[in-house]
């Protein structure tokens, strides 16, 4: 392959919202929802973007695909300026919003998906098929003549995801696709999300989420972000491995205690979070090395704080996020927490 | 979708032009807008409601002029009000349906940002959206006028309709009613959910002032001018020529038959120019302020 190509690439990505002040009448404030973000995403990726909520992830995803205007920088959508030719970029792109029951509800479940291809062009027959293919992919096959009204709100979300996937599109953008949904429908999904990019070398997949465990899994390459800044982006296992050289723990203490001030004096704490879970407080340490570990001991125990559980882990992008923003990821996601994985 | 690969695994598309994009988002919004309206019920419940909404709209226009305006069926006035009346069910239809389905994609269905996202023309589109409502109030207004002559005795002979006139003002009209529709579209890709009401303020203000159920003459001098300079006026203007032979407006009787039309096709160029302008400035807006999936709907 000579040179790379990129599906995606933004230039100093920036947008910001004006906001009515509540407090004062007629007045606006200014919110950056992404701040110079630049990224480059090449073709054949499964691209993620992880972040918490209101970490500027939807912001980005609607600016690619033409939805909302940039406020300052360029991005590049299949080789096409989003603002200059957004009519060229819809060609290339399709989209996926989790977590929302979009739908014609006096449509079929089929007729739905249909009519979307229609606009896209497809023969009736070949849509036809790819739709069955799809419907049985998330396992509404049997629904296939159901006005999508009599949808849950999970069959509904089923059934975008389904679409997003319809006319085959050269960049995909998929905003928390999985958010809300079970276990087993959550696997299936990422499973033939992975199997998909594989077997289209030539398309591209940008996956937003707040799931730590999903972007690790599926992603070729992660773009961690907060407060709309791109903090590090590399392969999942990169980033784990720039934490190589500190040691990770979990400890579980009891009673529900707010110990931040007390780690925050410890030598060798380099970033902690800590959350109530069960009546019992659980911290997350990273720890300059594990020689740090006693001393935090030593702290707890002076706190009068009795220690229930104390586990080496691995790294994590959770531990990676918190290295970086110095809050955990579940902290900051309001109901964020682990997927059904 | 007609692809084919070159070196380096670069994807080249087939590229169907803008206005194959455009027909083709016509097409698929014209059945989308169909399935929609018919498919709330069953077809027999349907075609039974198509048929009594338009009488009972007409039952009670009949009502309203014979108790409250206390006059006669016989009255030159009648015909003047019943086929304005008829041919208003397509302001309704056409002008409120191509503005009403923003605020339904946006907000009912949560699918304009998907649509946006397409390959499709957006104003074709939404002009599509109203083709059904443009098919079910021909329906309506070709009962309204049937009931009219059966049961109220309007004279409209077949053979002394000017059909060729008819057909001519109905196709100008419905396009002057459809660009209209995009402009309120326009609007309402600003605004919250309650633009409905300046819809419906939009067609009423039409109502009074394009000699719907009174002619243009009745009017203060100011509002005879606003009617004057409104494509509607024209459209019922050259209707009423065509069935009736008699356009019923004492400020216009000046004006012959091709001048009515050429005025209303004008007024039509002029006005989806406005639409079409005004429409992409407000997407422009919209997509400036990030309004395209608004939630209003509380």
């Amino acid at each position: 392959m000579g040179a790379r190509e990129f599906s995606i690439e933004t230039q100093d990505l920036t947008r910001v919202f004006r906001v009515k002040r509540r407090e004062a009448r007629g007045q606006t404030r200014e919110v950056v929802a992404l701040d110079r973000a630049t990224l480059a995403v090449e073709r054949g990726e499964l691209f993620g973007v992880l972040g918490p909520n209101g970490a500027g992830k939807t912001t980005l995803i609607k600016i690619l695909a033409t939805l909302l205007s940039p406020t300052a920088g360029t991005a590049r959508v299949a080789g096409v300026d989003v603002v200059e030719n957004p009519w060229e970029v819809r060609r290339h792109i399709g989209m996926v919003s989790g977590g929302e029951s979009s739908g014609y509800g006096l449509l079929t479940v089929e007729e739905n998906l249909w009519m979307f291809s229609q606009f896209y062009g497809m023969r009736s027959g070949e849509a036809k098929k790819r739709i069955r293919e799809l419907l049985e992919v998330v396992g509404l096959a049997d629904r296939a003549k159901t006005k999508i009204y009599h949808l849950s709100t999970g069959m509904r979300q089923k059934m975008n995801f389904a679409r997003g996937f319809l006319t085959d599109p050269e960049v995909l953008f998929l905003d928390e696709p999985t958010i809300g949904l079970d276990v087993q429908t959550a696997r299936t999904l990422r499973t033939f999300t992975r199997g998909w990019i594989d077997d289209h070398p030539d398309r591209t997949i940008l996956l937003t989420t707040h799931y730590m465990y999903e972007a690790d899994e599926l992603c070729d390459r992660v773009a961690i972000i907060d407060q709309g800044r791109v903090l590090a982006c590399d392969a999942p296992a990169a980033l784990k491995r720039g934490l190589q050289g500190e040691a990770v723990f979990r400890l579980t203490v009891d009673g529900d205690r707010d110990l931040g001030p007390l780690l925050g004096r410890v030598d060798g704490v380099q970033r902690f979070a800590h959350a109530a879970r069960d009546g019992h407080t659980e911290l997350d340490l990273i720890l300059a090395d594990e020689n740090a570990l006693v001393p935090v001991l030593t702290a707890i125990q002076g706190a009068g704080a009795r220690l229930l559980s104390l586990e080496k882990r691995e790294p994590t992008l959770e531990d990676v996020f918190l290295r970086l923003v110095g809050r955990s990821l579940t902290e900051v996601s309001e109901g964020g927490g682990e997927p059904p994985r | 979708m007609g692809e084919a690969r070159m070196g380096h695994g670069e994807r080249v598309t087939a590229r169907p032009s803008r206005l194959a994009e455009s027909w083709r988002s016509l097409k698929v919004a014209a059945w989308l807008g169909w399935q929609i309206e018919s498919n709330w019920t069953d077809p027999f419940l349907f075609a039974v409601y198509s048929v009594v909404k338009p009488v009972a709209g007409a039952l009670i226009l009949v009502f309203m002029y014979l108790v409250v305006a206390r006059g006669g069926l016989a009255n030159p006035l009648f015909p003047y009000i019943f086929v304005g009346n008829a041919f208003y069910i397509y302001v309704n239809g056409v002008l409120l349906g191509v503005s009403w389905a923003v605020i339904d994609d946006r907000e009912h269905y949560g699918m304009l940002k998907y649509l946006y996202a397409a390959p499709l023309n957006i104003c074709t589109y939404l002009v599509g959206r109203g083709v059904a409502q443009t098919a079910i109030a021909t329906v309506a207004t070709a009962i309204t006028l049937l009931f009219g002559v059966g049961a109220l005795g309007i004279k409209i002979p077949p053979g002394g309709v000017d059909w060729g006139l008819l057909a001519g003002a109905l196709v100008l009209g419905l396009a002057a009613l459809a660009f209209l529709g995009l402009l309120l579209g326009g609007a309402t890709l600003l605004t919250a959910r309650h633009n409905y009401f300046v819809g419906q303020g939009v067609a009423g203000a039409l109502y009074l002032l394009s000699g719907v159920v009174f002619p243009l003459d009745v009017l203060p001098q100011g509002l005879r001018w606003v009617g004057k300079s409104l494509p509607v006026t024209y459209w019922l203007e050259a209707v009423r020529r065509a069935l009736l032979g008699d356009g019923g407006n004492e400020a216009l009787r000046a004006l012959p038959t091709g001048t009515v039309v050429l005025i209303l096709a004008l007024s039509t160029v002029v006005l989806a120019v406005a639409s079409v302008l005004f429409f992409r400035w407000a997407e422009r807006i919209a997509h400036r302020r990030g309004l395209l999936d608004m939630q209003t709907m509380h």
